[in-house]
């Protein structure tokens, strides 16, 4: 079957097309489709972090100072650019209105409208660390019979609870 | 240390039972959650003392967690190479924590891995922790009420990392949000066969949907069996999110028993033949290659799912699935074996199990 515009290469789409309610068929070969804007190579679906990387360096392109850094872990934009990874939740802050962009770009949102779960208290979690650290010293101490040291940690996990 | 998987609640392997629903085609439903600790850098940032000391923290958190009251914990990176590897070919951790993206290679400093029934908490994996939750068979619903109860238990004990707007926050922006992933891994041979795989893939995409192979990002799709699962992580709600899988897979399911069913009709003859061949060569053969095995097996699957196999269940199925891989292979023989000594014990394991399970019709 030949193509219906160019009638010279082999039609390999072919499409059902309704205009004002008439129903018909149109064939046409790969140039002549592309030229009329219709995608015709049946590519798998790419990896999404491909899909993903090519939109930071689009951004890049777009953005001076990619030498920006986190003041909390150092990663500069350009570190990201590289890895596709973030150093740490401070970077969101850092880098807030890039990834802005880029989140709209990936997700289609930058709003979580998902669960958002009774946090626990920082200072709590930290003083629980403490803890288990004091207590592993504490068991430690009364092992080797270093009496005054143990007795010295006690009052300290005593005060602190 | 060493690694007793007997320790390990059903060896991390609940879901291998072949319950649930459409258990003959979705061997398994995922959620998995990305979260962060606040005040630490994330992982792949973090120095080795503050990697030390969340994988710390996590295991000191854990006793409190009701849902991992009874987890066992494990220090991926005191493993030893063949540990890890058993870890990983039991989808309990990742490529990248069991050290196994390059030959030789270490496990990352303060990897780590809960686990308990359908549960398991990867720890210092891109993100500080990794939520897993495995169901048999196609129930994307009960992981997700699942994982839910489990996040809510470990946020009421972790700060976790979120901004007010953007949420959860994770070391790559395409887990950001909701940090929800939710996946099925599910078992094709029809829409293959057909050669209708391609526009099903493609239409994924179309869906906000994404899919992988057995092993999750970068890995072959073998043995036709396709990890399907969402692909955007922000804006939408965990359930929907979710929901939109469940919809489409449903789709998929119904496109591949279609498949079966014009294979059955149109090439019926063509395909018992294949089918028994598949089984003759598991039955028979004194060595088989890993992908070999991957692609007889799921052509032992498809004979089972279109009744020409009876008396073999799919959690036999799934079982020499897991089975029949190399490191299992050599922690049954109890030493590292070669590929060419896997391949041996490969087929004399295959045999066995077909021939002490599989009942065949006249």
């Amino acid at each position: 079957m030949v193509c219906d515009t160019c009638r010279e290469r082999d039609a390999v789409v072919h499409l059902t097309q309704i205009v004002e309610s008439v129903v018909s068929q149109v064939h046409l070969c790969e140039q002549c489709a592309a030229a009329r804007g219709i995608e015709t190579t049946v590519a798998l679906p790419k990896h999404p972090l491909g899909d993903f990387l090519q939109a930071v360096q689009q951004q890049a392109a777009q953005m001076p100072g990619d030498a920006a850094r986190c003041a909390y872990c150092g990663t500069s934009l350009r570190d990201f650019r590289a890895s596709g990874r973030l150093g740490c939740a401070h970077c969101y802050g850092a880098f807030e209105q890039s990834l802005r962009e880029l989140l709209r770009r990936v997700h289609g949102s930058t709003r979580h409208e998902g669960w958002k779960h009774e946090g626990a208290d920082p200072d709590v979690v930290e003083r629980e660390a403490t803890l288990e650290v004091l207590r592993t010293r504490l068991a430690k101490a009364v092992e080797g019979e270093a009496f005054e040291e143990a007795a010295a940690l006690r009052d300290q996990i005593r005060g602190m609870e | 240390m060493t690694l007793d998987l007997s320790l390990l609640p059903d060896g991390g392997l609940h879901w291998l039972i072949g319950s649930g629903e459409h258990a003959g085609i979705v061997l398994s439903s995922r959620i998995r959650l990305a979260r962060n600790l606040a005040g630490f850098a994330f992982p792949t940032r973090a120095r080795e003392g503050e990697r030390l000391r969340i994988v710390h923290q996590v295991r000191a958190t854990a006793a409190k967690v009701p849902s991992l009251r009874d987890a066992a914990f494990v220090r991926v990176d005191e493993c030893t190479p063949l540990e890890r590897r058993l870890l990983h070919e039991r989808h309990l951790v990742s490529r990248e924590l069991a050290g196994l993206e390059r030959p030789g290679a270490d496990a990352p400093t303060g990897a780590g891995v809960l686990v308990t029934g359908d549960v398991g908490v990867m720890v210092n994996e891109e993100d500080h922790l990794r939520l897993q939750v495995f169901r048999s068979g196609f129930d994307i619903p009960g992981a997700l009420r699942q994982a839910e109860q489990l996040d809510r238990e470990m946020a009421a004990a972790l700060p976790f990392a979120a901004h007010p707007e953007f949420g959860f926050l994770t070391a790559c922006p395409t887990n950001t949000g909701t940090g929800l992933r939710a996946s099925v891994l599910i078992h094709l041979p029809g829409l293959v066969l057909t050669q209708e795989i391609g526009k099903v893939l493609q239409g994924l995409q179309h869906m906000g949907l994404t899919y992988r192979g057995l092993y999750g990002e970068g890995s072959d799709v073998l043995g036709n069996l396709f990890q399907i699962s969402n692909q955007t992580t922000l804006g939408r709600s965990e359930e929907d999110l979710s929901d939109q899988l469940v919809r489409v897979v449903r789709r998929v399911i119904e496109r591949e028993e279609e498949a079966r069913g014009v294979l059955s009709r149109d090439a019926g003859y063509i395909i018992e033949d294949k089918l028994w061949r598949a089984y003759g060569t598991l039955r028979h053969a004194r060595n088989l290659p890993a992908e070999e095995a991957m692609n007889l097996l799921s052509g032992l699957r498809l004979a089972v799912g279109l009744n020409l196999l009876s008396g073999l269940s799919v959690y036999t199925l799934n079982k020499l699935l897991i089975f029949s891989q190399s490191a299992h292979l050599s922690h049954a023989a109890g030493r590292v074996l070669t590929d060419g000594e896997a391949n041996l014990a490969r087929a004399r394991y295959v045999r066995q199990i077909l021939a002490n399970e599989a009942r065949l019709p006249g």
